[in-house]
């Protein structure tokens, strides 16, 4: 069990420190100046124009939710794969009728215009 | 003290205490990645406890499918921490709650005290768990067979869900349309 | 435990080594052969062949000076590259790039970690790795960055499920989740009777194949898919008001995203670190697991010198309505063949 998990909590930890280390680095080793203009949000040197408190499309949010029902569906279909053999023709009408009940819903988020973009 | 036991704690404090800064955190976003981090806790728990499906399912469904749906409705909203959230509550209200609070946690505590009366559970030793227990197999054998219909309805839960999203999420945004459109057919009358 | 310890440590800097300077290399490969692609000489200035280019950018980045925004939110702003480094490199703790060896009279796996659920390791990672993006535009209080951000979000995770849904056909016919028995069936013939062909996934599952490269390359935005930086429209996306290290993390990022897909394409379809010789050399599989993530690589710039980028919602249209079905139709049909 631990050998199997050291490893990766040990890249884990490699990884965090590496990322520590190099925004260390940047913070410190780089040249400073300050110039107001160079605080602001990028907008190719003129002023920015426009706010970021515009609210996104609510068209997201609906690729949000079919984005959980389908990886729902995956990971259920994992498990699936690796006893499809034994669970034979059984298994299979099983999971059929699960993806169909999830097709329908899948047809329904796409007739509410999920994916249509102005 | 093994290894696994320090794993186990610093998980368990990870978990706990990524739940109580996603209570308490004022900006939402750091609030759901503190979430995160409880999450990916609890899996490594869950993982400890032999159940790497479970601990697999709780990271790619909650905190890489669920979260990402909260970051969206936070992005959505343009939450950014600075809101109004209204008066603090009254000392009363406050009162209660607390009390509420504290027997919650006392019935916990007597939940667990009972549930693993001493010697029944070794305390910080891990058993092993029974042969294939929580390996994919045996939970796929589980599910496809003796809880078929539990799983089958899931399914019809999950297209409730999303049906009930969509239907609310889309109202506004059609009726938005149709004012559009009227606006469009007066300026052209 | 002492040794396990110690094999462990090697092998994981040993791994990160090799994946940053993997990393470094890619970007330079890409310079190169986009360039002659398009008839010009690529990066040859620093060194013979320009080879000493990777060195010299990183040495650049590190020296750059660093701009934070006014308007940012300086907590997740920080994290935000992190988030994106760490589980970039974290895939490559299941992928067994090499056979098992004996080292000193010492077995030694040429795997980081052999975890018997390494498919969905690989998974829970990748959904991982969307949150510092998210974050990155969240809190750099510019307008690109959040557009880059909510919509390189929304395509991560549209195509999410499309390379989670391809590779549950091989999951079948295979009927393990771990990578190391997944590279060992692969090395049988052909459908257990063509003698002369090994039995790569990519011949028993060739649409699944295709899905997973179409869907790994929307996954790790990059050309044709590319859409976060889109560079007329967003400046940079998501990471717009990032500088120097910061930035560059981003950077690496992409690159190992794209390395681990590689490396995990060459695992479950073109037979891992499988090939001839293996009897008498077995550190040739090492080789051969490189030569197979050089060719994902070569193909994802190759296609980013050919095609020009999708539009947004047709992108989009296309993960949901062609790659998803497509994936769906594949894993049932699989299914019915194998149990037929």
């Amino acid at each position: 069990m631990f050998e199997t998990f050291f490893p990766i909590l040990l890249l884990m930890a490699v990884g965090v420190f590496l990322s520590v280390v190099f925004i260390f680095l940047s913070a410190k080793i780089g040249r400073k100046t300050k110039l107001a203009k160079k605080f602001e949000p990028y907008e190719c040197g003129v002023e920015p124009v426009g706010t970021t408190k515009e609210p996104v499309q609510v068209k997201f949010f609906l690729v949000a939710i079919l984005f959980i029902l389908f990886d729902i569906e995956v990971i259920f279909l994992y498990p699936y794969a690796v006893m499809a053999r034994e669970l034979g023709m059984f298994g299979l009408i099983e999971i059929c009728v699960f993806v169909v009940i999830l097709l329908v819903g899948y047809f329904y988020v796409l007739g509410r215009g999920a994916l249509k973009w102005d | 003290m093994n290894l696994d036991f320090i794993i186990f704690i610093v998980s368990a404090l990870l978990a706990v205490s990524g739940a109580t800064l996603m209570i308490t955190l004022k900006n939402p976003v750091l609030a759901v990645m503190s979430m995160i981090v409880s999450l990916v806790a609890q899996a490594v728990l869950y993982i400890q406890l032999s159940a790497l499906f479970l601990g697999a399912v709780l990271i790619i469904v909650y905190s890489g499918a669920i979260m990402v749906l909260f970051l969206f409705v936070i992005m959505l909203l343009n939450l950014r921490g600075t809101e109004d959230l209204g008066e603090p509550s009254s000392p009363i209200k406050l009162s209660i709650k607390f009390i509420f609070g504290l027997i919650l946690f006392v019935e916990t505590v007597f939940i667990i005290k009972t549930g693993f009366m001493p010697g029944t559970v070794e305390v910080g030793v891990m058993a092993e768990a029974a042969n294939g227990f929580g390996s994919v197999k045996e939970v796929s054998k589980l599910l496809f067979t003796k809880y078929l219909y539990p799983f089958e309805l899931t399914s019809v839960l999950l297209l409730a869900a999303i049906v009930g999203a969509v239907v609310m999420s889309k109202r506004d945004d059609d009726s938005e349309d149709e004012n559009k459109i009227e606006d469009n057919k007066e300026v052209q009358s | 435990m002492l040794e396990m310890i110690l094999f462990a440590s090697i092998k994981v800097v040993v791994v990160v080594a090799a994946v940053l300077t993997g990393c470094a290399y890619s970007t330079l490969l890409e310079r190169k052969v986009v360039g002659h692609m398009q008839h010009r000489m690529g990066p040859n200035t620093a060194g013979p062949y320009g080879l000493l280019t990777p060195l010299a950018d990183g040495l650049k980045l590190i020296f750059k000076e660093e701009i934070k925004p006014a308007n940012i939110e300086p907590i997740t702003y920080m994290l935000a590259p992190m988030i994106s480094f760490v589980p970039a490199i974290l895939t490559f703790a299941v992928i067994p790039f090499g056979k098992d060896n004996t080292f000193f009279g010492h077995d030694f796996t040429l795997v980081l970690s052999d975890l018997n659920v390494g498919v969905l390791f690989v998974f829970a990672v990748t959904s991982l790795g969307i949150y510092g993006i998210v974050l990155a535009g969240w809190s750099s209080g510019s307008k690109y960055s959040i557009m880059g951000a909510v919509r390189s979000s929304a395509q991560m995770i549209s195509y999410e499920v499309g390379y989670g849904l391809s590779i549950v056909g091989v999951l079948i016919i295979a009927n393990t989740l771990s990578l190391r028995e997944l590279v060992e069936l692969q090395m049988l013939p052909l459908w257990g009777t063509v003698s002369f062909l090994p039995n790569w996934f990519i011949f028993s599952q060739p649409l699944g194949f295709i899905l997973f490269l179409t869907c790994a390359i929307a996954e790790t935005n990059r050309a044709p898919f590319d859409m976060p930086e889109a560079e007329s429209e967003l400046v940079a996306g998501y990471h717009t008001e990032y500088s120097s290290m910061k930035f560059s993390m981003f950077f690496i990022a992409e690159y190992a995203n794209m390395i681990a897909v590689s490396a995990v394409g060459a695992t479950i379809f073109l037979g891992g670190w499988h090939g001839p010789f293996l009897d008498t050399m077995p550190m040739l599989s090492v080789l051969y697991f490189v030569l197979k993530v050089f060719c994902f690589m070569f193909f994802y710039i190759w296609l980013r010198a050919t095609f020009p980028r999708f539009r947004y919602d047709q992108l989009m249209a296309f993960g949901w309505k062609v790659l998803f079905p497509l994936a769906l139709l594949n894993t049932i049909v699989t299914a019915f063949f194998v149990i037929l």
